[in-house]
């Protein structure tokens, strides 16, 4: 690597008791950049972090009504405004027939929303990241728990983070690069 | 983490003796007798008004009873975890299902005439209706009708007994005895619910017929029972029974639940009008047209708000869903929305040969009092002979501790 400057810090910890405590710690200290990497769910572990409630349904809702909103209208549009035909002897605006795709675009569009909505919020894909410079890092799929505190965060100071971090609990600190 | 177990205090289980509980059912069956007596003299030489009156909260009450043993049967089935608390108030609800069978004896041995003489005296030249009286004769309804009522009381019995003998055995093999009946109390009840809609309700108009009409008819008896054990758990924790052992998570379950059945109505009724629309066949559309003029056209622009747009969207964001006064707005939305179904499916029949009009007669509230003053009389007795949750029951603790993510 060439030109590197500090990304953040990397905490390991043993156990999911530890990296709870660990994280609530963090969280009442007020920082704002950090995260927590863990191989499995740690139940409760988002109310230990403070993490406010996902905005994936309101995406979900916005993109349902967006659905619907563009299903209905362009059945309006072609049936009743721009191509008239008589269809069974019914009146150009029949709406009953129009609820089938406007449901299944509502739909549609939801799952959109919801899918994409997510990858946004997680901003995926990401092809690297500098967290993964980090040799130790893999114990993160396999039996440890991580705690890294970005460098970015206001309240990051090397020596006091450190520090911090070890009264926590922590059984390995380290500083993370990434390429400047 | 599991650094929050705490001990759940289920000494409120028990309805106190001497408590206002305790007093409730006799005040409801004075309420069910006044009720149907009174509805029977304000309907007074207009018989026909009666029993339309009769049978439209009968089939609203009977919602309640079924949409209960459904909520029991898959209990069961699934083995699920969270519903192991509120179980009993569903039990409770469901062991109306005897005496609310028992409300539909007068139909078939005094309302016959009044109420499906379409198919009782079929007319000479009525050859769709004299083809139909294979199914549509009243001995023949007779038997179904008792049927069903045997094979309601039969499983509402089945389950009950066991439940309330698990409070003291604590025995683990009734649990799984349930289990294994819950299947066939499904594919029985599936059938039952269907038939006796197509029975009391389809059969009134027999020239007309719609495949998915029980299910319809199932539909919104599931939302309307999960609307009221809601309401029920409410009241019950109010009043000081079950006070921690029932959570926010429970009521948020029940929320969903009522709001997916809602969905569900509206979907399956929807199907049923857009294809008889759509085909436009005339012995098919008339029965729309007697629900779409004369007022009754009112009744089905609420029924579209009531039970479709004000739920949908009101009863989607969780936060709706785990606060009781929001949720209990929603569940009585849902309430009014299930009796004006009735009242659409069932009352437009009583004028059509003249000109169908909406009236409501003070006899449909005294007798909606009536059927529902027995009904509760039942499940407040029930309420008070055995403990409010089922208490040895193997998955009690998982249902205590339950919480949605």
């Amino acid at each position: 690597m060439a030109e590197t400057k500090d990304w953040g810090m990397l905490a390991e910890f043993d156990t999911p008791k530890d990296i709870y405590h660990a994280c609530e710690a963090i969280r009442d200290e007020g920082f704002k950049h950090w995260d927590a990497h863990t191989p499995f769910p740690v139940h409760g572990l988002e109310g230990a972090m403070g993490l406010r409630p996902s905005k994936v349904p309101w995406i979900a809702l916005a993109g349902m009504i967006f659905g619907a909103t563009v299903g209905f209208t362009l059945q309006w549009w072609s049936m009743a405004v721009e191509y008239p035909g008589i269809i069974a002897g019914k009146p150009f605006f029949s709406w009953p027939a129009f609820v089938p795709v406007t449901f299944e675009l509502g739909v549609l569009f939801a799952s959109f929303g919801t899918v994409f909505g997510m990858l946004a919020i997680n901003k995926l894909p990401t092809f690297h990241h500098p967290l993964f410079n980090s040799e130790r890092f893999k114990g993160h799929s396999d039996d440890k728990f991580y705690v890294s505190i970005e460098s970015r965060d206001p309240l990051f100071d090397k020596k006091k983070t450190k520090k911090m971090l070890k009264q926590l609990g922590a059984t390995h600190i380290e500083v993370v690069a990434e390429e400047a | 983490m599991s650094a929050h177990v705490k001990a759940i205090d289920l000494s409120d289980a028990q309805v106190p003796a001497g408590s206002i509980w305790k007093k409730l059912p006799l005040v409801f069956a004075v309420l069910g007798i006044a009720g149907l007596a009174l509805a029977f003299v304000t309907a007074g030489e207009d018989h026909k008004q009666f029993w339309y009156s009769y049978l439209t909260s009968f089939m609203f009450w009977l919602s309640l009873g079924l949409g209960s043993l459904f909520f029991v049967i898959i209990h069961h089935a699934t083995r699920a975890g969270w519903s192991t608390v509120v179980r009993r108030i569903a039990e409770n609800y469901m062991i109306t299902l005897p005496v609310i069978g028992l409300l539909a004896l007068p139909i078939v041995f005094g309302g016959m005439d009044d109420l499906y003489h379409v198919w009782v005296h079929p007319g000479e030249t009525d050859l769709f209706v004299q083809a139909k009286t294979g199914f549509l004769n009243t001995d023949f309804f007779t038997i179904r009708v008792i049927g069903y009522i045997a094979i309601w009381t039969l499983f509402a019995g089945f389950f009950y007994v066991s439940s309330v003998k698990q409070d003291t055995s604590g025995d683990p093999r009734l649990a799984h005895r349930m289990r294994r009946i819950a299947p066939v109390a499904l594919i029985l009840f599936a059938l039952t619910i269907t038939f006796a809609a197509i029975d009391f309700m389809m059969s009134l108009d027999p020239h007309w017929y719609s495949t998915i009409f029980g299910v319809v008819y199932f539909g919104g008896s599931a939302m309307m029972t999960y609307a009221i054990l809601a309401l029920t758990s409410m009241g019950l924790q109010k009043g000081g029974i079950l006070k921690n052992a029932i959570t926010t998570e429970h009521y948020h379950d029940f929320g969903k639940m009522a709001f997916g059945f809602m969905v569900f109505w509206s979907y399956t009724a929807f199907s049923q009008f857009m294809l008889i629309w759509y085909a436009n066949i005339p012995e098919e559309t008339i029965w729309y047209y007697y629900r779409s003029t004369g007022g009754w056209e009112v009744i089905a622009a609420l029924l579209f708000i009531l039970h479709f747009v004000v739920p949908f969207f009101f009863l989607m964001s969780r936060h709706i869903k785990r606060r009781n006064l929001t949720l209990a707005v929603g569940a009585i939305i849902l309430l009014v929305a299930h009796y004006l179904d009735m009242l659409w499916l069932i009352q437009p029949t009583m004028h059509q040969h003249g000109e169908p009009h909406f009236a409501m007669h003070i006899a449909d509230i005294l007798a909606f009092v009536g059927i529902g003053g027995v009904v509760l009389a039942v499940f407040s007795w029930r309420l008070g002979a055995a403990a409010a949750a089922p208490m040895k029951d193997p998955r009690l603790a998982e249902s205590l501790e339950f919480e949605n993510f």
